[in-house]
């Protein structure tokens, strides 16, 4: 067991955790902010995204030892009222089914934007493979990155 | 206690309503609420043939209306990604005439005397709940009405309801359905006879497109999940289950799990032995922590003996092999029509061929996971569950409990396809709770998910098609052999039953002088269960691919061949050709929902026209198509695939046609026919479960893949049929045509046919 100090959304949080934790579990079982999802435990599924500072990172495989002074951002302080770009295309295009997978797609896909503002199709799916969709809604992602990149396309 | 197939359940039950008043304090011990004003239950009952009601099931829905004007619906089915929170509702929101912006949606606990049907699975909650659902919201749209009469002394029939208002036509009075509530409390609630359900015409929400309820809370991280409920003082479970079926703990070495930081104890499960069953856990030693890390890390240093028991040999590439040689016989006959085998000895041209399709898992992104909390001679559980009644009767067997002393709670589903139909994950809570006396979470790790599932079985198929000296399909034999899921429960089953059997082979639909469905015996080794759309996957597969073949035979184009095959317009039955084998029809009577041949000729007609079936496309590029009818909901699907030179194979386009009755939440049926295609590639593409030594090889999702976005199919186009025949259901009925469709694609691209799954063309 060690002691950290991590800056979460703004927010210091003095953890007392096995140094091995993966950030993941420190957000769920310590700090107690939930939007973040365990989907394989091994950077395989992407549900489990958040930002260290602008990088999207797979918190499942994270240990809390490496993060240092690094700035999280986890779903719960992407924006204040769940106004941010991403967010809203996602709301307008309708994208969820089950849910689940979402908020790391709109993690991963919202530091995808930091680093590039206007992605290419190809591009958007390079980026976003990391992240699995078992309910099938890639499209969807795709259409509502496009629209908070500013290029949105109309297709069937 | 047994947990049913979705094809299992349901046979001729009628659902019919009736509204009553409940108490307000029956109604907010039910559901938690803390607003006053009106409370409706709905009842649900079910009648016989003769329509004599036969059981009284206590209420089911609640629909309250508040004197703050808010309307609060209680859903009754589990929400996995289909859309259910939202389609229901907003159809007894639409029949009342409500603000939807008003709307708010709670969600049932498990409770079969208060709820009735609450399993979600086998795609019927809207074609179950549609007609009771316009029932309870015309019956509350009524008292409404003659509240609003009696305040204002005017005739009922100059009366609507439009956005959470009653209002006089031809004139300005309206008032706000909260404001109401004080004098409908006084008035007798009115019958099901009296009301009169809004012409179409009339639907604000119904046959348009609502986004779903959760869609903010997703959004933005709040939604709650299984995997996100907590209670004070709760601990968390990860368990190492025995690596073989039937297997059970001989000897627990845990001390090096002891050691672990925040281990607090370590429990054996007992688990079912043999037959697994379809409601019990597996035998394994749970690790209890104070945390999800510490759980995960001691459980991996547990050393523990197992007993493996009788499948610890085997081999599934084994009893595939096996299995060539078994369907290559005469097998059981369950279906026969004329003389195949005079069929055969007539014929210009014999094509036959062995399908094989591998074990699937389901692979829900969310893992298992339930929170069980034991006191005081009862138990409370939160759980991803699609069937909270089945888990909450099995919690109460395991425990020794009356069922009313289980609460049931159904949190959001990470996804479900039919994994958490069964109540093994929360059984395992529940045991843990009760021995270690602490709230627990059990936490399944994505290997256990991917090593310990209820596996959609494998598939060996033969098929024997005839083609005549006139150039017609003459004969169709299909040979079946499969694990069944009924083996589960009872392992001297061995061949598929009569649900299996409909899903694609005893159903087959066309217009041949001679048929023979036959199936085999094939003993299962693993827990057995259902995937979205179940057999249909591997023997439509077959099927359809053999369909593309024989159109190639005969020298037409798949869609003519398919037409001409459906014959005249007409109401297909099966059961006088079925040999003891009845012909469940999804549950449903097959008057009630015949199999019309007019219905699918539409559907492959247009998407023929929508997919420019016949043009001309580049080399390496080529439509396929295939067409069926699953859950009473008729499909048809022109898939576009390009292949380049190094085999990767893409797919810019993807046609569906469904006819699904009347569509309720247009954009929802959009969604699932989006996702369907996803989940159908998948398995087409990617997927496969092996076993080697009793034991499943893959453990993750790097063996055990999924499609991500890069190969994932492109434009999915969805054309909803305008019917207003009963709505049928849409979660399944996308999978089954997709994958044979793009088998046939990839033929028509590359001249190379498709005979097993995963799809590989590199061999």
């Amino acid at each position: 067991m060690a002691k950290y100090s991590i800056l979460v959304n703004g927010k210091k949080h003095e953890v007392d955790v096995l140094e091995d934790m993966p950030l993941l579990w420190v957000l769920r079982d310590i700090i107690g902010l939930k939007g973040t999802k365990f989907g394989c435990g091994k950077a395989l599924c992407g549900a489990c995204t958040v930002h260290l500072n602008d990088t999207a990172i797979r918190s499942c495989s994270f240990p809390v030892s490496a993060i240092g002074e690094g700035k999280i951002t986890t779903i719960e302080g992407l924006s204040e009222e769940g106004d941010h770009p991403v967010q809203e295309a996602w709301e307008k295009y309708v994208v969820p089914q089950c849910g689940y997978c979402q908020t790391g797609q709109i993690m991963n896909a919202a530091a995808l934007l930091k680093k590039n503002a206007k992605p290419s199709v190809a591009e958007i799916e390079q980026a976003m493979q990391g992240n699995l969709c078992r309910c099938g809604t890639y499209n969807r992602i795709k259409a509502a990155i496009l629209e908070a990149a500013g290029t949105p396309v109309t297709n069937g | 206690m047994k947990i049913l197939a979705p094809f299992q359940k349901r046979k001729t039950e009628k659902v019919n309503s009736e509204i009553f008043s409940v108490s307000r304090r029956d109604f907010l011990k039910a559901s938690g609420l803390l607003t006053g004003g009106l409370v409706l239950g709905v009842s649900f009952f079910s009648c016989d043939d003769k329509g004599k009601k036969v059981a009284t099931v206590a209420p089911n829905v609640y629909l309250t209306i508040g004197s703050d004007g808010k309307v609060t619906i209680v859903a009754h089915r589990s929400e996995m990604g289909q859309g259910i929170r939202t389609s229901l509702p907003l159809i007894i929101a639409d029949e009342l005439g409500a603000d939807w912006t008003k709307v708010e949606i709670i969600q049932a606990e498990g409770d079969e005397k208060k709820y009735g049907n609450q399993n979600t699975d086998g795609s019927f909650s809207v074609r179950m709940f549609y007609k009771p659902m316009r029932e309870a919201g015309a019956i509350a749209r009524l008292l409404l009405l003659r509240a609003a009469a009696k305040e204002w002394n005017v005739d009922v029939d100059q009366l609507d309801t439009k956005n959470g208002q009653v209002i006089q036509r031809d004139s300005s009075k309206k008032k706000d359905f909260g404001d109401l509530v004080e004098t409908a409390k006084t008035l007798p609630i009115p019958k099901a006879s009296e009301v009169k359900l809004k012409d179409r015409e009339q639907f604000n929400m119904i046959g348009k497109e609502t986004p779903i309820i959760d869609l903010h809370n997703i959004v933005t991280g709040k939604a709650v999940f299984g995997i996100d409920a907590v209670v004070e003082g709760m601990k968390i479970a990860v368990i190492k289950r025995c690596p073989v079926v039937g297997g059970k703990v001989k000897a627990v070495n845990d001390s090096k799990a002891l050691a672990v930081p925040g281990v607090l104890k370590v429990i054996t499960i007992k688990g079912a032995g043999l037959p697994a069953t379809l409601s019990k856990p597996l035998s394994g030693v749970a690790v209890i922590a104070e945390n999800t890390w510490a759980a995960i890390k001691a459980r991996d240093l547990l050393e523990v003996e197992w007993e493996l028991g009788p499948n610890a040999g085997y081999d599934s590439a084994k009893q595939i092999e096996e299995l060539k040689q078994v369907v290559a016989q005469e097998g059981t006959l369950r279906r026969k029509r004329g003389d195949f085998n005079a069929a055969k000895a007539n014929a210009k041209k014999v094509i036959e061929h062995t399908y094989i399709a591998p074990y699937l898992a389901h692979a829900t992104i969310e893992p298992p996971c339930a929170l069980a909390v034991v006191k005081n001679g009862s138990c409370e559980v939160w759980a991803c569950t699609q069937n909270p009644q089945g888990a909450r009767d099995a919690v109460a067997t395991e425990l020794g409990m009356a069922v009313e002393k289980v609460k049931m709670n159904v949190t959001l589903l990470g996804g479900g396809f039919g994994r958490k139909s069964k109540p093994d994950f929360i059984l395992e809570a529940a045991i843990l709770a009760k021995e270690s006396g602490l709230p627990i979470k059990v936490q399944w790790t994505r290997e256990d998910d991917i090593r310990h599932d209820y596996y959609h079985a494998m598939s060996v198929q033969r098929i024997v098609a005839t083609i005549d000296s006139q150039n017609k399909l003459s004969g169709w034999a299909h040979h079946i052999a499969n694990p069944s899921i009924s083996a589960t429960e009872d392992l001297s089953v061995v061949q598929p039953s009569d649900g299996e059997l409909m899903l694609g082979a005893s159903d087959f639909p066309y217009n041949v002088p001679a048929i023979n469905i036959a199936t085999h015996d094939a003993k299962a080794h693993l827990r057995i269960g259902w995937l979205r759309s179940v057999r249909n996957i591997p023997q439509v597969f077959a099927a359809a691919t053999m369909l593309d073949e024989i159109a190639e035979a005969r020298g037409m184009d798949a869609v003519s061949n398919a037409l001409e095959l459906l014959g005249e317009d007409r109401h297909i039955t099966f059961e006088q050709e079925l040999i003891k084998t009845s012909y469940p029809n999804y549950g449903e009577k097959i008057e009630d929902y015949p199999w019309d041949t007019a219905r699918m000729k539409k559907v492959i007609e247009r998407v023929a026209k929508l997919s420019g079936w016949g043009k001309s496309m580049p080399a390496g590029t080529a439509l396929g198509f295939a067409a069926h009818k699953s859950f009473l909901t008729y499909v048809a699907c022109v898939v576009e695939v390009n292949v380049d030179q190094n085999k990767k194979i893409s797919i810019p386009n993807v046609y569906y046609v469904v006819d699904c009755g009347l569509a309720v939440n247009v954009d929802r049926i959009k969604s699932q026919f989006e996702g369907g295609a996803q989940f159908s590639a998948s398995l087409a593409l990617k997927s496969t479960i092996t076993v080697k030594d009793g034991q499943v090889e893959q453990g993750n999702f790097d063996g055990y893949q999924i499609i991500r976005m890069p190969d994932s199919p492109k434009q999915i186009h969805v054309d909803i049929i305008d019917s207003d025949a009963k709505p049928t259901g849409v979660g399944e009925p996308p999978v089954p045509p997709f994958t044979p469709a793009l088998c046939n694609a990839i033929y028509a691209a590359t001249g190379k046919r498709i005979y097993t799954l995963p799809i590989d063309l590199s061999i």
